[in-house]
């Protein structure tokens, strides 16, 4: 039986729960100030980015890459897999079934792992706010550490709100990880109230 | 079109009119959809099933049905427009004329709750996963009232239009003669 | 013994700093090429920092540890027995008779640990490009083991430290002067080796996400980087060793890897991804004929 230590994994079917890994995330505490002061600076000067294009702020991601504004010079690069990125940049809007599996890249991250939405359908809804089927609010659902707001921000605002984002990471304040972990019940109640199918383990490693 | 001068006797088309020389629209019964659709594919040319709409009428309790359908040899789209009661939302599938159609019946059966008993997986979600409210694209559906209730709405927003706000900005001193309601 | 011991801490200290520095200045000058501005030099560094600093790791199992091991000690190998600077005690690393098949063994050693790692990740994406990875590694392997055969029958050894003993003395006596046929089939298989374009599909980037590593996170990635660093840097060697006439000091060693290097960075800004069918019937062509070509001429 489950107890506080495990997750259910209600979701899945009973003879595929032994396969998946229900074990919480746990929360990883900062080094020593110093150390940890170092780290950040690496941390902030080699984001990778996991760039998920659910809407409109796909398309001005690629202008990130070119001569124009060249965000290479920042240590910054696309990176295809989750695994080894620590940036999760939401592009726009995000529908329940788009949410779902915002969820799973998000949580098979390594910590510390950041999350910048992007564009004002991530804040409030932007012109989807009243849609049956578009959330709301980002941060119900992931930590988010910079909103960019904008319908859809200008990749000078993306520049500004990376800037943002490193000046977080090296004060320490980017830790949004461990508050996925330390509030995970609160994230995941919200989660499967509008994910009304969830058919996947309760934490996806 | 002569052509569809001869259908209209046999099918009991009700209404019919070219909208432009390579697109016209008739009205047709439900019960004689099926039939006209398979003539119309395998005698008069009509071989391509372009899409399956519908558009819902409260007022009148309706449903009507639109099936756009193609004719490659004299370039000439036919919309066949049916009208369904919007209390039982049935209808004859025309899976066996048209494979695709059975996922646009699909996404009809998600989106406004019309059923077509018999088509293939019918009934499988198509876009929304483990919805649950009533079929969204009814118009009785209140889609805000569902947002506000679901999806924790930010408090504080503010919605202006940009007419007026514009008007504001660049001529402050400018009163329109009527004030829109 | 204490002494040797030092002497290849410093240098593999030495090929793993310049290595990875390389890497960072290729990247400035594409960019700047490509008319950016680029990551600065020492990008590739903070990137390995990063990767170390990962909080959590996940992993899939025992092989799945052990394959940047492996890789890693693919690279060391290789570079162990490549003496860094000709005469040199403190950069001449170990040399024996015969260390040549061992260099080339060492050289898909690490390929094939990799293989073995990735593989229990799980990942779809890792297997295609392992098998991609693997038959593009066979098919360049050809020419290059017919270039070190022509050159073992022309110096009449097996030993990298006696084929730069024996290209000492004046810039006509390298290999690249007296053998041409063989350095050609050699700088050719050293483009597949280094998996710049055309032959990247094995991590072919925007494809299938990054090839053999894509479970691969957190220290595993930075060992996978830091190991680039010395693989890189041993193979530059290896070839400066066997076709161009080696290094006497670290500033001759600096430019000349840097010119070798640049040979593949220029090929790659210049030509499009082969398919791994393409490479393999590209190398079992042109640079097998002129390997067998160049063996043919030394039998003789």
């Amino acid at each position: 039986m489950h107890n506080k230590e495990t997750l259910p994994n209600l979701g899945l079917p009973e003879h595929e729960r032994d396969l998946f890994c229900d074990a919480r995330p746990r929360v990883s505490k900062p080094l020593a100030s110093y150390i940890e002061k170092f780290l950040n600076w690496s941390r902030a000067n080699s984001l990778w980015i996991l760039a998920y294009g659910t809407g409109c702020g796909a398309i001005e991601l690629r202008p990130l890459f070119t001569a124009r504004f060249d965000i290479s010079r920042y240590g910054m690069a696309p990176r295809p897999t989750p695994r080894q990125a620590s940036l999760l940049m939401i592009g726009g809007y995000l529908s329940v079934k788009t949410l779902k599996r915002v969820i799973r890249s998000y949580e098979q991250m390594q910590n510390p792992k950041f999350v910048i939405g992007l564009g004002s359908c991530t804040v409030n809804g932007g012109m989807y706010w009243d849609s049956y089927n578009t959330i709301n609010r980002l941060d119900h659902y992931l930590p988010v550490d910079v909103y960019i707001t904008g319908c859809m921000p200008r990749p000078e605002a993306i520049i500004a709100g990376f800037e943002q984002l490193k000046k977080r990471i090296k004060d320490g304040r980017a830790e949004g990880a461990n508050q996925y972990a330390e509030q995970f019940d609160w994230y995941k109640a919200n989660q499967k109230k509008i994910i009304t199918d969830w058919n996947m383990p309760d934490y996806n490693w | 079109m002569e052509q569809i001068n001869e259908l209209k006797a046999r099918y009991s088309i009700s209404d019919s009119r070219d909208q432009r020389p390579d697109l016209g629209f008739i009205t047709v019964d439900p019960g004689r959809l099926a039939a006209l659709l398979a003539e119309l594919q395998q005698v008069r040319g009509y071989t391509h099933l372009s899409f399956i709409t519908a558009v819902d009428y409260p007022e009148t309790g309706t449903f009507q049905l639109t099936y756009m359908v193609h004719n490659f040899e004299s370039a000439h789209s036919l919309g066949v427009r049916t009208v369904i009661s919007r209390d039982t939302a049935l209808m004859e599938s025309v899976h066996h004329l048209w494979k695709q159609a059975k996922t646009y019946q699909r996404e009809l059966k998600e989106m406004y709750g019309i059923d077509f008993p018999g088509s293939p997986g019918v009934d499988d979600p198509f876009i929304l996963e483990g919805w649950q409210g009533p079929p969204p694209m009814r118009r009785d559906f209140d889609t805000r009232a569902y947002s506000e209730k679901t999806y924790f709405p930010r408090p504080g927003r503010k919605t202006s239009d940009p007419r007026r706000h514009m008007q504001s900005r660049l001529y402050p001193d400018y009163t329109p003669f009527e004030e829109e309601t | 013994m204490i002494v040797k011991a030092l002497y290849i801490v410093l240098s593999v200290a030495l090929v793993t700093v310049w290595g990875l520095t390389l890497t960072g200045i290729v990247r400035k000058i594409v960019a700047r090429v490509h008319g950016r501005i680029g990551p600065p030099v020492w990008q590739p560094f903070v990137d390995i920092i990063k990767n170390n600093a990962k909080r959590t790791g996940i992993s899939h199992g025992v092989m799945f540890y052990l394959g940047p091991v492996f890789r890693i000690a693919g690279g060391m190998g290789t570079f162990l027995f490549i003496p860094v600077l000709f005469g040199s005690d403190m950069f001449s690393n170990f040399s024996f008779a015969g260390d040549v098949f061992l260099v080339m063994y060492f050289i898909f050693f690490g390929q094939l640990g990799m293989a073995l790692g990735s593989g229990e990740g799980g990942h779809p994406y890792s297997a295609i490009a392992v098998a991609r990875g693997l038959a593009q590694m066979s098919a360049f392997e050809v020419p290059f083991a017919l270039s070190v055969i022509s050159l073992a029958v022309q110096y009449d050894t097996f030993s990298v430290s006696s084929i730069v003993a024996a290209q000492q003395g004046s810039i006509f006596s390298w290999t690249m002067f007296t053998n041409p046929l063989a350095t050609i089939a050699a700088i050719i298989a050293m483009l597949g080796m280094n998996m710049h374009s055309p032959f990247d599909v094995v991590i072919a980037p925007q494809e299938i996400p990054i090839g053999p590593p894509t479970e691969y996170q957190g220290s595993f990635l930075g060992m996978l980087h830091t190991n680039r660093g010395i693989f890189n840097g041993a193979k530059l060697i290896l070839f400066m060793n066997l076709y161009f006439g080696g290094a006497t000091t670290i500033p001759e060693m600096i430019v000349k890897t840097f010119c070798i290097y640049m040979i593949s960075v220029f090929v790659g800004v210049s030509f499009p991804r082969f398919r791994t069918d393409q490479s393999i019937r590209f190398f079992l062509g042109i640079p097998t004929l002129i390997g067998v070509a160049a063996v043919i001429l030394y039998w003789l």
